[in-house]
């Protein structure tokens, strides 16, 4: 180990535990940021120039597949904290092949959209329908990076690794909220309407 | 060599460059943070500076074209409060003094520290192009509203403003990432016996501030990113359907409005992101010397606590001329007219720990009490201007530039300054010269009150603000204008004076006097480091270990007037529990 990479001064139990609280402080970071996005996307909403825009059905296959990723990777959690780190493994690798399949139907999704000519800027419910999902695309590109860390530390020479039952767990929780995330912003994006944004509003 | 409480074990740097440059160490880091922080304030120090020579002397400085005026005005305003102020108390003040304060060897992330002030770095960068670009930074003002702010017409709606959008995205990663490392070092590093009801108010401003910043700035990253996007690609997120400059725009719908409602989201928290450090390393440095335990400790946590959960809910306080429900306004105005109860209370605790201190009128002391006197009076304008119908009339005039600045200009910075004179010995085993330090504090005492407090007059007499000439109004009298040059005159003045400071601190860095290990005999941990300065690891071989609060003075029948707080526990001075823990320990 060369001079310039300084291991942490701290036990690899109090490391778990700082990068698991780390990540539920960066889960409330990423959901104060899709609240507030939501919240404008309903108060853009009101405006006169609204119309909605059909939900292009490769969204449907994109939502399974999340599905799957999320279960696989609970799974690969439950797999390394049994002690079968080669079923961990394994399970861990489709989780991640399951969130980048998730975002190749996303992009089918979006080619679907300007096959049928709604474009970024044509109206605003198509401009927040590619900003959210690019923004949520961006999240799961985050999730997949911290993905490609755990996935070395689970080589089999690798596997009596202590960090390696807890990095999978932590990806797995990531997992659950990109697939929460996803549902709640497919249900905005797909079914709230003004009207239904007026009755929260109390102005129904 | 392995320490007996980790099970890795610690290099230390040996080039300089990981020492000084591609460091992980937080200390390292915050110097790094604090001195691009000092650096981008000055010029934006300078910036005002400019700013008055137009007021005080309209037309006699030609380069001030209104233009100018206006990107003078947007740049210090951003410069000051982000890439200054936030800046300097989480990545300055926060990564340097949370791990010494709560007993860690370092930040738990100490590699997202070290890309945090690298990526602050590059938004800084970003900002500064913009005044190389052409059409120049943007002059919308620091709120950016649109769609003034991308349209023709104002300063830098080309570039200018496209590069304070991508720079205010990239400095919230830095922040965001340093954030998240002040957040979780204090959850899950503090060394034993730090109980959070034991850790130094300044940690607990600090954690606070950095939780507010955490789920405030992503209002500002939807806002900026969905701005970029109308700006660039012709979305209408925020622009509504107009006419600009006898064309026809292809925006329709937007809301200029949800911009307002998503900035101020962001902004007022901002101020408390601000205010909250400055509070604890107040309530620090009064108690140290003022020779005196803080006056109510729990109160002071909770006040911190409550005022950030209230910065939340008082928002659209800044959009009462915007317009709307009248409801809308009894309830934001009744919310931040709640505000003042907490703060309030830290008031009353910092007066009540000065009754009958032993106070020391060291110049850290002298910029403490300077702060109260000046919050003070800052908070109290901001009572006025919480009632809507006090604010509408007088939010377009200078009243509201002497109360901004007073509160969260002037203010702040106030502590910024005492508690760099207070923690300098700490971070270069030097002390800062006294007397340049007693001519700086009566310089920029006396002089921000010369300067903000005619404002409010100016601001009562109707004088607006953001105007770039002031000429030719009948209502506005010669006397006003006199009152500019003067304003004007002793801003430079004052201005010119931090040079000083600056001198002050590079000299002092090499060739001041020699510091003891704790020159203030205070309490807290970051003066029970083996060395001075502390070196990478902080703590030697052995961590220490706690055994009573930061506020240990004159407790009687100790040895000297003040215990640490790794003392042994039968030092004594250990922090009065609550009647119902007490009971049954």
């Amino acid at each position: 180990m060369n001079s310039a990479v300084l291991p942490q001064a701290i036990t690899s139990e109090q490391r778990a535990r700082a990068v698991g609280t780390g990540l539920w402080l960066f889960i409330g970071v990423a959901t104060t940021l899709f609240s507030l996005f939501l919240v404008a996307y309903g108060m853009r909403m009101d405006a006169a120039d609204w119309s909605p825009i059909a939900m292009p059905w490769p969204l449907w296959l994109s939502t399974a597949l999340l599905l799957t990723g999320s279960v696989l990777m609970h799974r690969a959690g439950r797999a390394a904290r049994a002690g079968r780190p080669e079923a961990a493994r394994r399970l861990l690798l489709a989780g991640g092949a399951a969130a980048m399949a998730f975002l190749g139907s996303q992009l089918w999704a979006w080619q679907a959209l300007i096959d049928a000519r709604v474009v970024l800027a044509g109206n605003p419910a198509a401009s927040f329908f590619y900003v959210l999902t690019a923004l949520h695309g961006l999240h799961v590109v985050g999730g997949l990076l911290a993905w490609s860390v755990a996935v070395p530390a689970l080589a089999p020479a690798l596997a009596d690794e202590p960090s390696a039952t807890w990095r999978i767990e932590l990806c797995a929780r990531y997992w659950h909220f990109l697939l929460v995330v996803w549902v709640v912003l497919f249900a905005a994006l797909g079914w709230l309407t003004p009207e239904i944004v007026r009755f929260i509003c109390g102005r129904g | 060599m392995a320490y007996a409480d980790t099970e890795e074990i610690l290099h230390d740097p040996h080039t300089f460059i990981t020492k000084y440059v591609w460091s992980q160490d937080h200390k390292v880091i915050a110097v790094q943070y604090a001195s691009i922080a000092i650096l981008v304030g000055l010029l934006g120090l300078a910036l005002s500076n400019l700013m008055r020579l137009q007021i005080g002397f309209p037309g006699v400085f030609e380069f001030i074209n209104a233009e100018r005026y206006y990107q003078f005005v947007t740049m210090h305003g951003m410069i000051m409060v982000i890439y200054l102020l936030t800046a300097l108390f989480l990545g300055g003040f926060g990564n340097y003094m949370i791990p010494l304060m709560v007993g860690a060897r370092d930040m738990v992330f100490p590699y997202m520290n070290m890309l945090s002030v690298w990526v602050y770095l590059l938004s800084v960068i970003v900002l500064l192009a913009s005044f190389f670009v052409p059409g120049g930074p943007t002059g919308s003002g620091w709120t950016l509203y649109p769609p003034a702010a991308i349209l023709p017409g104002t300063p830098g709606h080309d570039w200018g403003i496209i590069l304070m959008l991508v720079s205010l995205v990239i400095f919230i990663v830095a922040t965001t990432m340093g954030g998240l490392n002040y957040v979780t070092t204090v959850l899950q590093a503090r060394c034993e016996g730090m109980t959070l009801l034991r850790m130094p108010l300044t940690v607990w401003g600090i954690f606070v501030a950095t939780i507010l910043a955490l789920l405030a700035f992503p209002a500002l990253f939807v806002s900026g990113v969905m701005m970029l996007l109308d700006k660039t690609l012709g979305t209408s997120f925020f622009m509504p359907a107009l006419v600009s400059m006898g064309q026809v725009t292809g925006y329709k719908g937007g809301s200029p409005l949800l911009f307002q409602h998503l900035f101020w989201f962001f902004g007022h928290p901002e101020v408390y992101i601000v205010a909250l450090p400055a509070f604890g390393i107040v309530s620090d440095l009064i108690s140290v010397h003022a020779r005196k335990a803080i006056f109510g400790y729990r109160t002071m946590v909770w006040a911190i606590v409550i005022i950030g959960a209230l910065s939340f809910v008082v928002w659209a306080h800044h959009m009462f001329v915007s317009g709307m429900n009248p409801w809308f306004g009894f309830f934001f105005a009744t919310s931040t007219l709640i505000i003042a109860v907490p703060t309030a209370i830290k008031v009353y605790n910092w007066v009540l720990t000065l009754w009958r201190g032993d106070i020391h009128l060291s110049v850290p002391m002298l910029f403490t009490l300077a702060f109260i006197l000046t919050f003070l009076s800052g908070g109290l304008t901001g009572l006025f201007l919480g009632n809507v119908s006090v604010d509408i009339p007088l939010s377009g005039t200078y009243f509201v530039v002497a109360h901004f600045h007073m509160v969260m200009g002037v203010a702040p910075l106030l502590v910024v300054f005492g508690a760099i004179y207070h923690w300098f010995p700490k971070v270069t085993g030097r002390m800062l010269d006294d007397r340049l330090g007693h001519f700086h504090f009566w310089v920029t005492f006396i002089g921000t009150y010369l300067i903000y407090f005619p404002m409010h007059y100016l601001g009562v007499l109707g004088m607006p603000r953001r105007y770039y000439n002031y000429e030719n109004y009948q209502f506005i009298p010669a006397s006003a204008h006199s009152l500019n040059v003067f304003i004007t005159v002793v801003a430079l003045f004052v201005g010119a004076v931090q040079l000083v400071y600056v001198f002050n601190l590079v000299w002092s860095t090499f060739r001041g006097r020699k510091a003891d290990p704790n020159p203030w005999r205070a309490c807290s941990l970051e003066w029970a480091t083996p060395d001075t300065p502390p070196k990478h690891g902080n703590w030697g071989a052995k961590l220490p270990v706690v055994s009573r609060w930061a506020y240990a003075f004159n407790v009687p029948g100790a040895k000297q007037d003040f215990i640490m707080q790794n003392a042994a526990l039968d030092a004594g001075g250990v922090e009065e529990q609550p009647k119902s823990y007490g009971a049954s320990s």
